[in-house]
């Protein structure tokens, strides 16, 4: 048994040491805001926060997150970044799909925590990790701004 | 309003009371009937028309002619109001992003004078009967075409029960109806009476339907034009939406995939003792191109999968690669040795004699490749296959076809399969195909519980229905001012109709593979356009978003920059001069090179190009501003104008411009699935690159407005991007490229 703590409640899984936290929340825990793209780290959608850390949980295993609070979307507009974030989403229309969002909030709020004022260039790199087929980017990084104003 | 997120299981508001009528009876004109819906309140029924006529596609035209004779009126769309003055609408849609969802119930509310957030959505059934999609004639989301079969009639149903309304309450005040006037949701009159719809449901019903109503005149629009927020973003901020992925089911098992890694190839053998050693392993399943395993979750399905030994029967094509299928397609194109079947697709005047007499001629050849969709959410499909009776759930774009696949291997009737059909985390044509529905209805055939079927992203990539490669020759002759006096294109790929939609492949030749070739923006007395077809051995050939017009618009495009060399002038001038019979390509064209600052200096190393592109009912015309910093292109701005008729709803038509381009501009920078020894050669996103935050330009979209019939949306930016980024590296470089992709092209060998 493992024990993972997420949004603040504790879930002890019996599953093995190397599976990926994304499938313990998804397939586990039940929790399907989190999504699958790759499996490899290369797009973003699986992203969630590990003490606050944008983290890809595809390639995470659950036995390096024991004893590490994990946030994911579902939680996110607790933090004060997260609804300032969703807001922006929200105003300025960002979503399409959708399917890629629950990644790049997760990654624009861990941005916004941490740097409340971000520049162009530092929204590039901190959301290059995060793909949105829809090519939603332009409204994205304006959303970024928005919720930095905010 | 609300949308049934979680569930879009179907129901038909009133299914027993409108089938099979014909065009006399109740019905008027517009095919509209009124009634009382099941369990009170007022029934709306209409049928969509079958074609419109703003610039649709072949297939949309041959449809046409086939349905004029079809006098039996079956109605394909419903808004009911219910005594709780809660209007209903019945969509035949599917969520891909477009936001249908919102510009849809927008056409109803604006003639019904409710609010949008009255408008509650329900899903058509997998139905074809009831529920066809106007211009496709089956049920289908694709092709840009919501908007535009929608347009005319959800405005007259909608207005057609404003005026049962107000009818109704003028009959119960014992008042002219011309005194009485619908708003929000109310009928009021002169002496200020005032009355809900609800209460006036009932009474509706039983009024006479008017033979003809009057549509609010574009002035006096309030919701349409405006830029309403979309009604299903906020569930996509909080991790709620759910997409068919999501889907959790008691008793669930997860399955993973593996098919034959050569193309065609079948399973020969497999020991699965390891796999089924692995923890939260399940069971192995054996189909004919695959093996799937089933268990507890995700990474036990994939950890059983790399512990299986498998044998495969690798089949004809284990030798095929690229290059092979290039030079197949090169050699029907050039046709030497006569075997080609040539298609005329369209011929004005004699080609050939007027190009062999005239003294300024050019000719090029160009290749795009064959493209993944690459859509975020990778395949998946869960299924509950029983005796008597067999679940689906699943985001697909072709719900009539995913339940005709799973009742052809289970055997059971329509009534016994349903489709429960979620939102989609990106179509761009892939989920037009239902191939891996019908794996995991053969999958499920096997496993006594329900089964969720998920590809990794490496199966989605290597087993998908790829974008034909097309390898296309065009030519042209001159007059002395640089006027075009011949033009001959001739396209050569494989069919994505023929397989799709065998009925509309007809007398050999595939109307969607020469759309943006057949009727170019340029004219010229003598035309001739051709069509070749060329199938690949193994690889199976799809849609992908902008369909015909992404290969024919680069190679159109691209051709004209190449004559506006050839004759010395500029490409903008150049092709203001060619297009005066077209006054709405010209003013896109116009617009977005002034807003791109066309023909100012741009720094050392810059570039812009340009394209302009009629398809899909909508004028675009692009203007790319290009760098090229160590052999590496950086698109630094991109200006488009589009002229798209009235548009529903500005802001959806603003992205859908912008992602649009994006993804064009992955497809031309970096897009291209080879094969080598008969397997796909990329896997995952890191050797099959798209465009990321840091790569995305600032896209300008400039809206004309139109009076026009609203025209498609989803693709015309994808399909006008490629030649604007093409004819901008030339600008750069003096090098002109014939092939997409462009980026390998940058990097000296
Ligand atoms: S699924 Fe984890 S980064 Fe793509
Ligand atoms: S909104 Fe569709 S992938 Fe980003």
């Amino acid at each position: 048994m493992i024990t993972l703590n997420v949004n603040g409640k504790d879930h002890s899984l019996d599953v093995s040491e190397d599976t990926p936290v994304l499938w313990a929340i998804r397939d586990v825990i039940g929790f399907t805001g989190t999504k699958f793209g790759c499996g490899m780290a290369l797009c973003g959608a699986c992203t969630i926060h590990l003490d606050g850390a944008p983290t890809r949980s595809c390639v995470t295993p659950v036995s390096a997150v024991v004893g590490k609070k994990i946030t994911t979307i579902e939680a996110i507009s607790e933090s004060e970044a997260g609804k300032k974030i969703q807001q922006a989403w929200l105003s300025l229309e960002v979503v399409q799909c959708g399917y890629c969002q629950s990644g790049q909030i997760m990654s624009a709020t861990a941005l916004l925590a941490s740097n409340p004022k971000p520049t162009d260039a530092d929204i590039d790199a901190a959301m290059s990790g995060n793909i949105c087929r829809c090519g939603t980017y332009p409204r994205i990084k304006a959303a970024i701004k928005e919720a930095a104003a905010a | 309003m609300s949308i049934e997120q979680t569930n879009l299981t179907p129901k038909v508001v009133d299914d027993s009371s409108t089938k099979g009528l014909t065009a006399k009876g109740n019905a008027r004109r517009n095919f509209i009937i009124a009634g009382a819906a099941v369990g009170g309140g007022l029934l709306i029924s209409f049928a969509m028309p079958k074609f419109l006529n703003n610039g649709g596609s072949e297939v949309a035209k041959t449809k046409a002619e086939e349905v004029t004779a079809d006098n039996v009126f079956i109605p394909n769309a419903f808004i009911k109001i219910g005594r709780d003055g809660k209007v209903t609408l019945v969509m035949h849609k599917v969520e891909m992003g477009q936001g249908t969802y919102t510009s849809i119930p927008m056409l109803v509310a604006e003639e019904l004078e409710v609010d949008l957030s009255q408008v509650t959505l329900e899903a058509a059934p997998a139905n074809d009967k009831l529920y066809a999609d106007p211009l496709l004639g089956s049920q289908v989301t694709g092709g840009s075409t919501s908007i535009r079969g929608a347009w005319k009639p959800l405005r007259e149903a909608g207005a057609t029960a404003r005026v049962l309304l107000i009818a109704a309450a003028a009959k119960q005040w014992n008042v002219d109806a011309t005194t009485c006037h619908a708003e929000q949701g109310y009928v009021v009159n002169t002496e200020g009476k005032k009355i809900g719809y609800g209460e006036l449901a009932d009474a509706a019903a039983t009024m006479p339907v008017p033979t003809q109503v009057t549509l609010k005149d574009p002035k006096d629009f309030k919701l349409i034009g405006t830029p309403a927020k979309r009604l299903d973003t906020p569930d996509k901020v909080n991790g709620k939406a759910q997409y068919g992925i999501d889907v959790r089911l008691p008793e669930m098992k997860i399955a993973t995939v593996a098919a034959c890694p050569v193309l065609g190839g079948k399973l020969a053998s497999v020991d699965d003792s390891k796999a089924l050693a692995v923890k939260g392993v399940h069971q192995v399943v054996k189909l004919e191109n695959a093996v799937a395993v089933i268990a507890d979750h995700m990474w036990a399905a994939k950890q059983g999968l790399a512990a299986l030994v498998i044998q495969w029967d690798n089949g004809p094509n284990e030798k095929i690669s690229t290059a092979d299928m290039v030079a197949n397609l090169k050699n029907a194109s050039e046709n030497k040795d006569n075997k080609s079947q040539v298609v005329v697709a369209r011929k004005d005047g004699d080609f050939h004699k007027a190009f062999k007499a005239s003294a300024s001629q050019h000719e090029s050849t160009y290749q795009v490749p064959f493209l993944s969709q690459a859509a975020l959410e990778p395949m998946n499909c869960t299924v509950h296959v029983r005796k008597d009776g067999c679940d689906i759930w699943v985001g697909t774009q072709v719900p009539t076809v995913a339940q005709a696949g799973a009742m052809a291997i289970t055997k059971l009737p329509a009534e016994k399969v349903v489709v429960h059909n979620y939102q989609i985390g990106g179509g761009f044509g892939r989920r037009l195909d239902a191939d891996f529905i019908r794996q995991a209805v053969e999958i499920g055939m096997q496993v006594d519980t329900p089964v969720k079927v998920i590809w990794t992203r490496e199966e989605d990539m290597q087993h998908g229905v790829y974008r034909p490669y097309y390898y296309d020759h065009l030519a042209a002759a001159l007059d002395k001012d640089g006027n075009i006096t011949a033009w001959n294109h001739r396209v050569t790929g494989s069919s994505v109709l023929a397989r799709w939609a065998p009925a509309f492949f007809t007398n050999g030749l595939d109307g969607d593979s020469v759309e943006g070739a057949k009727e170019p923006l340029y004219v010229a007395p003598n035309m001739l356009v051709e069509y070749v077809r060329q199938e690949q051995p193994g690889l199976v050939t799809g849609w992908w978003r902008g369909v015909g017009p992404t290969h024919n618009t680069f190679m159109v495009e691209t051709f004209i920059d190449e004559l506006a060399e050839k004759v010395g002038k500029d490409p903008l001038a150049y092709r203001l001069s060619l297009l005066g019979h077209s006054p709405r390509a010209k003013a896109a064209l116009t617009l977005a090179a002034d807003k791109a600052g066309w023909g100012t200096p741009l720094p050392k190393g810059h570039g812009r190009g340009l394209s302009v592109q009629f398809a899909f009912g909508s004028y675009i015309a692009a203007v790319a501003e290009l760098e090229i910093v160590d052999e590496e292109v950086k698109v630094k701005r991109v200006v488009a104008a589009v002229d798209c008729g009235m548009t529903v709803n500005p802001d959806t038509v603003v992205a859908q411009i912008q992602g649009g381009i994006i993804f064009g501009i992955s497809g031309a920078l970096f897009g291209e699935i080879t094969t080598k020894d008969g397997r796909v050669e990329q896997s995952n996103f890191h050797n099959y690159r798209v465009v990321r935050m840091n790569e995305a330009p600032q896209i300008d979209v400039h809206l004309i407005a139109s009076t026009e019939a609203p025209g498609g949306i989803g693709e015309p930016g994808t399909a006008v991007i490629a030649p604007a980024l093409n004819n901008a590296v030339f600008a750069i470089t003096g090098k002109r490229l014939r092939s997409l992709p462009i980026a390998p092209h940058l990097v000296k060998a």
